[in-house]
């Protein structure tokens, strides 16, 4: 047993974190979000041009997905990056690959199905409990929200969902599909839940009051240590999620791919929550970043069932 | 990052299983928790068959008598014995936990080559005497005297939560050498025969029915200076070995028993009603047990992790108090919850009308003291903003 990354996965997780940091640095976020959130078609190609996309057919494998996804979702990349993931390694699309084509992907679910980016997709996955459709983006009748709560992901609100498109995964491939797409969600929940600790350990460090910086309250630095349990707890339930995912462990993957996606969600939002908290009335401010971070996880929540989802699919299996 | 085994690691998994097969069936049943000379002759026992077959020491290393066993072959000790139901470590705990490894890294050699295979043939048993009634988290406060007189060091003041004070034969001891110096810069570590005159030993009941601790008052001990580990006021950090050492895996054998509690919760709640249907058809009790569960899956995994970044890099990391302070707070939670199954039979700490209330009234209660014991959790939370996150120190 070696549950620990390899140097070669620890340099992989460097070199994306610094390729992040470089093209995607927060500053950025608020240019884009000027833009409404649309995707930036040439920094989409960098991503490509990164490897993230087609990290499997380079002979990569899930567990070192898992740690790329970390840091995008530490990065809060904006984008549908594990749809376009999962089009490239399980539908073969070169285009997706390569980052020549932008591929959305939408659950169909209650009470609405929501698109994410929907006017930049070159294709739209859809998602029920028979498989996955591919379709034209603009096949479906949407509406768009006017006011998504994470302006870096805008939405549609789909109607007639039932309509349309070609079956291209069902049964066992749709079902690995899902997995993975849920395993890398969490991965992307669990960097989430390390950018908050970063940016409030940041300003518990160097916020001043009473004479002192905050971070020696000891009420200060126990949520600080809380979010870092919550997220290490949370990060490591998603490492073993993707080990056993790539045949590298002894227990059920889906079971593990469920444990992850449920405490990694619950980590992002308290993290997020508490990063908030801890920055007082700054961290309610548009200004500071520390509403992104929470932001984000609640969209994140909603990709492949919620905490609550996968809770009681566990609870079934007791 | 992979969780498989190695077939190194798998045969030592089969040996140890075949083995455990053969032997536990002649293990005598556990003696009753206050016959104190019965648990000594019992925890030694098991002590001496492990020792025979090689076991003793797993982590300890070849040269003083261990087995050298990399930290995942100890990872795996903890969880094939835990789930054979071997005797657990008991009052060898502090010997093999705690002194041994402090005297391996720091004491001589004729020390070594003294107190290490007492420890590990279970032939002597260690207690601890670091807390105090006025130095409990800031234990470096503490204030029991040794002043040296001739040969020996003299040593007055109390020590308190000595566990197994009452059975042992030696003591690991932190004194005050230095009042004058800075708190963590007068202490000494020393080796205390637990039969040397003027130890008043009174055992302490806890809130569990228990007299596993003991406050321990020293009236002008004499203990030799040879038996002193470091150097004089340099006790402080003889003793962080220690600590470091008892964060890594001190807690697998509880976790894989609440593992079990959370099968055990779910059996009941299956078969408990209220108002007509049962406990298990709350769709909230139910989400909630699962949580839980899926908490203990990812400690488990985190135990894994802390086990392979030690055996990559040689040393425990922070793991291990993240680990605690997640861990005590499922134990609790779980604690809650068989109360609430239970709800008016949970009274009691006997079995009453067919349920298994005694096992799970019992077991909320030893939560309790989880987040206490081995360094509260507020103190973990200190440690873990402090040296993981890098928040300044309020000192």
């Amino acid at each position: 047993m070696d549950f620990w990354p390899t140097d070669d996965q620890a340099a992989l997780q460097e070199g994306v974190r610094t390729f992040c940091q470089g093209r995607f640095p927060f500053e950025t976020l608020h240019d884009i979000e000027a833009a409404g959130g649309r995707i930036d078609r040439s920094a989409w190609k960098d991503i490509a041009d990164m490897g993230v996309f087609s990290l499997r057919t380079d002979g990569f494998g899930i567990t070192d997905a898992a740690l790329v996804f970390e840091e995008l979702g530490r990065a809060l990349v904006p984008g549908p990056l594990v749809a376009t993931y999962l089009a490239a390694t399980h539908l073969s699309d070169s285009a997706a690959a390569s980052g020549a084509a932008i591929i959305g992907l939408a659950e169909v679910a209650e009470p609405v199905t929501v698109i994410e980016h929907a006017d930049d997709l070159d294709v739209l996955l859809l998602l029920d409990s028979n498989g996955v459709r591919r379709m034209a983006p603009d096949a479906l009748p949407t509406d768009v929200v006017e006011r998504p709560v994470d302006p870096l992901t805008p939405l549609r609100l789909a109607h007639a969902v039932t309509a349309g498109g070609d079956m291209v995964l069902s049964g066992a491939d749709a079902r690995a599909f899902r997995l993975e797409g849920t395993l890398l969600t969490a991965a992307m929940q669990v960097g989430v839940s390390f950018a908050a600790i970063d940016l409030a350990v940041e300003y518990a460090k160097g916020r001043e009051q009473f004479g002192r910086p905050i971070g020696q309250f000891q009420a200060v630095k126990h949520m600080c240590a809380d979010m870092l349990t919550r997220a290490e707890v949370a990060r490591s339930a998603m490492y073993a999620a993707a080990a056993n995912l790539e045949g590298k462990g002894e227990d059920d993957a889906e079971h593990a791919v469920r444990v992850a996606k449920m405490l990694a969600g619950d980590a992002a939002i308290f993290c997020g929550k508490t990063g908030i908290q801890l920055h007082g009335g700054m961290g309610f401010t548009w200004e500071v970043n520390a509403q992104r971070f929470w932001k984000r996880a609640t969209v994140l929540d909603t990709h492949f069932g919620n905490s609550d989802i996968h809770a009681d699919a566990i609870a079934a299996a007791m | 990052m992979d969780l498989r085994y190695t077939n190194s690691e798998l045969a030592f998994r089969e040996e140890l299983r075949a083995w455990l097969r053969e032997v536990l069936p002649s293990v005598p049943p556990e003696p009753h928790r206050n016959d104190w000379e019965g648990r000594r002759a019992w925890d030694t026992g098991w002590q001496r068959m492990l020792f025979d077959a090689g076991y003793a020491g797993i982590n300890w290393p070849k040269e003083y008598g261990g087995r050298g066993a990399t930290p995942t072959e100890h990872l795996i000790f903890l969880e094939e014995t835990e789930r054979m139901r071997a005797p657990y470590v008991g009052m060898n705990f502090v010997g093999l936990l705690h002194a041994g490894p402090t005297l391996i890294a720091e004491a001589t050699e004729e020390q070594k080559a003294y107190h290490l295979p007492g420890i590990l043939k279970g032939e002597h048993v260690w207690c601890q005497g670091f807390s105090e009634p006025g130095a409990g988290s800031d234990l470096a406060s503490l204030r029991c005297r040794a002043f040296r007189d001739g040969d020996d060091y003299v040593i007055s003041g109390s020590k308190i939560w000595t566990s197994f004070g009452h059975t042992a034969d030696y003591c690991e001891m932190l004194v005050r050498t230095d009042p004058d110096a800075p708190k963590h810069k007068g202490i000494t570590w020393l080796i205390l025969p637990m039969n040397a005159a003027g130890i008043d030993i009174r055992p302490l009941r806890t809130m569990e029915g228990s007299t596993e601790f003991c406050e321990v008052y020293f009236d002008e001990v004499r203990v030799p200076v040879k038996n002193r580990v470091g150097d004089e006021n340099d006790g402080w950090r003889v003793t962080m070995v220690t600590l470091a050492f008892e964060r890594g895996t001190a807690f697998v054998s509880e976790m894989l028993q609440s593992m079990e509690l959370v099968r055990d919760l779910t059996d009941l709640a299956k078969k408990i009603t209220r108002h007509g249907s049962t406990a298990w058809e709350d769709a909230g009790l139910r989400r909630e047990l699962a949580h839980l569960s899926g908490e203990l899956d990812a400690l488990w995994a985190l135990t894994k992790r802390n086990i392979s970044e030690a055996q990559r890099k040689g040393l425990v990391g922070a793991g291990g108090n993240v680990f605690k302070v997640a861990y005590t707070d499922v134990r609790q939670k779980l604690g809650d919850i068989s109360m609430r199954l239970l709800d008016r039979a949970s009274l009691s700490l006997d079995d009453m009308a067919g349920l298994p209330t005694g096992k799970h009234v019992k077991g909320r209660i030893h939560a309790l003291s989880i987040g206490i014991a081995a360094g509260t959790s507020q103190v973990q939370k200190n440690i873990v903003s402090e040296r993981v996150l890098g928040l300044p120190k309020d000192r």
